[in-house]
């Protein structure tokens, strides 16, 4: 095995990283927030990506235009969901209101059945993102060059929102304790929305970004690389957004590396890998690398 | 004197929950194999499942989502001393040779498929169970996928995803329903009795449990572990249902279906694990209609896949928006029934059949009681 090929597999990694971070990110707001996991996360991702196949076929408009509108309409989506399936559960147990989330992605999963059948739909993207450049021995694909900087930008102004902004300021007082930010006039109801706004523009981006790089689009697409993304959540440290970033990198480089670096017979067991890889991070540090005291051990 | 209430009327609730379902299961089980029999096997197994999966879910505080995995477990350990010698040599040559060339009787293999899934989760158990809350329930997903990659992977010992085959299709009526109130029973007892009323203790206040006396982690790690032995029997049944299993039969689809039962029925009662069975299976087998596009008022609805998934999913949304509890609540009003003696020796009492008159005499003045107590609930709410 040579070098360039252990760096071509961290490349993939830190590519496939990326896409886990914009996801982990909103998960681990809304968990900030709500304790909740939203499993109904991933099929908002999912649905954008469809969202923007839709609008490309059946209004014919830019390839940017789409992306602006399909964003819009995931965060619409997400913050009907939080209207109906969440708000009334305010204050229910942890439980109950997963269970919720779990209902809501099997609505959206099979909406979207309903909509485009389940069959893979390709995912045409502009040429110009698809075309492989070649960088002394690598050869790396546009794509994932824009994957990084959708990325990273999107964090940087994400990092903004949340330490100079009133709203981002509202957002960390909720998070360390939603009664005294209540009682300090912090209007909940609006801090939630803009969370679950943030997390599912995030989440779309990062349904262009998978579905970009794979080429099609399916109903289930966003289940696994969503749960994949909680755990890089968890690892990181659930509270904590630059944790679980950190985290989904860790868990992305991993993931490619482990596919890349084991003998072919065990390249099938790369979901289990990392979900294994979780349980053993959590046996030794149950809240986490980065979690705050409160958290997992019981 | 007050309204009689359901519950204080033994010979009907024999009538109600025994003689009824035992003449519909009596007539299923004569009946040639039809989609009605299946459903009431359905029904069986799920309310087993459902029933174990409330052991750890409502009793004990904990929410795992794995029952899949040891779904898998057992339902792969109890086909491997069913299939016949021939079939399983040719397609598991890994498998050890007495797992082979042994074939056992069904119950047998159902309590050797049991073990071996509490075996399992015994040796999970120990890292999963120290993790809480939402931990408890990603890292319980994260069992059921590492089982399933495991299950497609060992092609020796599996025949990977192509899948199990040549299984005895013997899960017909009365297996699965005899199998069912023996594990109902087992459990019933379980949970009345000290270790569950520990067990109990425990979900609503583990610190306060501690200072009694009672040792959090191996009340935990033995919930589990029965749980798990259960699920595994079900599992089993599921397996000889099926005839054919691979890992795709014990996805997240199944474990997230018995988690719904569970909700729908009620999380704290093992009764309700028969509600909400009766519910997942046989509301969805209606819809079905609907989404092959039936003909309503002479024109025909369009083709819709998914609906029926769609209007359960809306209406558990709304089931634990209006009653958090579940159909049953904490209320075993039919495992009460089944497995107390007085329910049977008030069938050769005086008296108590002649109160089945007076509770349908009673029904106009219970609706009036009922009303005025929503009323008396209504107007405390409107003035606190």
């Amino acid at each position: 095995m040579t070098l360039t090929y252990f760096l071509t597999m961290l490349i993939s990694g830190l590519r496939l990283g990326s896409v886990y971070a914009l996801i982990a990110v909103g998960y681990a707001m809304v968990y900030g927030i709500l304790r909740l996991i939203n499993f109904a996360h991933g099929d908002i991702m999912t649905l954008g990506v469809y969202f923007m196949i839709a609008l490309m076929i059946s209004l014919g408009l830019p390839f940017w235009a789409t992306m602006i509108i399909s964003v819009i309409l995931s965060i619409a989506v997400g913050l009907i969901m939080e209207r109906c399936a969440y708000r009334p559960l305010r204050s229910a147990a942890e439980e109950t209101v997963l269970i919720s989330s779990l209902a809501v992605s099997t609505i959206l999963q099979n909406l979207m059945t309903m909509i485009w059948t389940a069959q893979r739909m390709p995912v045409k993207l502009p040429a110009w993102l698809s075309v492989a450049n070649r960088i002394g021995p690598f050869t790396i694909k546009t794509i994932s060059f824009v994957t990084f900087g959708v990325t990273a930008a999107a964090l940087i102004i994400l990092t903004i929102i949340i330490r100079k902004t009133r709203i981002g300021v509202a957002m960390r007082a909720c998070s360390e304790n939603r009664k005294a930010a209540m009682l300090m006039g912090i209007n909940i109801n609006r801090v939630i929305m803009f969370t679950f706004a943030v997390g599912s523009a995030l989440a779309a981006l990062a349904g262009f970004m998978m579905s970009g790089d794979y080429g099609t689009v399916y109903p289930t697409l966003g289940f696994t690389p969503s749960l994949k993304a909680f755990c890089a959540a968890v690892i990181g440290g659930i509270g904590s957004l630059g944790g679980s970033v950190l985290g989904a990198f860790i868990i992305g480089i991993a993931e490619m590396l482990f596919a890349g670096l084991v003998p072919t017979n065990l390249t099938n067991y790369r979901d289990a890998f990392v979900f294994a890889a979780m349980i053993v991070i959590l046996l030794f540090r149950p809240n986490g690398i980065f979690g705050k005291q409160e958290g997992g051990r019981s | 004197m007050s309204p009689l209430k359901f519950k204080d009327v033994p010979v009907l609730r024999f009538i109600a929950f025994i003689v009824i379902p035992l003449v519909i299961l009596i007539l299923a089980a004569g009946a040639p194999k039809s989609y009605i029999t299946s459903l009431i096997v359905t029904i069986g197994m799920y309310s087993l499942l459902c029933a174990s999966l409330n052991l750890v879910n409502g009793f004990s505080g904990m929410f795992s989502m794995g029952h899949a995995a040891f779904m898998c477990i057992g339902a792969y350990m109890t086909s491997f001393f069913t299939v016949a010698p021939n079939v399983l040599a040719a397609h598991c040559p890994g498998l050890p040779n007495f797992m082979i060339h042994t074939s056992l009787p069904y119950p047998i293999a159902l309590i050797l498929g049991g073990l071996a899934a509490a075996v399992v989760s015994l040796v999970i158990a120990f890292p999963v169970v120290r993790t809480k809350g939402h931990y408890l329930s990603v890292a319980t997903l994260a069992l059921i996928v590492i089982v399933g990659a495991v299950v497609d992977n060992e092609e020796q010992f599996t025949y990977g995803s192509r899948g199990l085959t040549g299984i005895p299709a013997q899960s017909t009526v009365w297996p699965v329903w005899i199998v069912l109130i023996v594990c109902l029973f087992i459990m019933y007892r379980l949970v009345h009795s000290a270790y569950g009323r520990g067990l109990k203790a425990m979900r609503d206040d583990p610190t306060a449990a501690q200072t009694l006396g009672i040792n959090l982690v191996s009340k935990k790690l033995s919930i589990f572990a029965f749980s798990a032995f259960f699920a595994g029997v079900g599992g089993g049944l599921y397996a000889h249902y099926l005839t054919t299993i691979s890992s795709a039969a014990f996805s997240f689809t199944r474990s997230f279906a018995i988690v719904e039962i569970s909700i729908i029925g009620g999380m704290g009662s093992l009764s309700g694990s028969f509600l909400g069975a009766i519910f997942y299976t046989i509301v969805p087998s209606l819809l079905q209609n609907l989404e092959n596009g039936m003909v309503l008022f002479g024109t025909r609805l369009p083709q819709l896949f998914g609906l029926a998934n769609i209007i359960m999913a809306a209406f558990i949304i709304i089931l634990i928006i209006f009653r958090r509890q579940g159909l049953m609540g904490n209320s075993e009003i039919i495992l009460d029934t089944y497995f107390r003696k007085s329910t049977y020796t008030a069938l050769f009492k005086k008296g108590e059949w002649a109160k089945i008159p007076r509770y349908f005499a009673d029904i106009p003045v219970r609706i009036s009681a009922w009303s005025a107590s929503r009323k008396k609930l209504r107007m405390e709410k409107k003035a606190p």
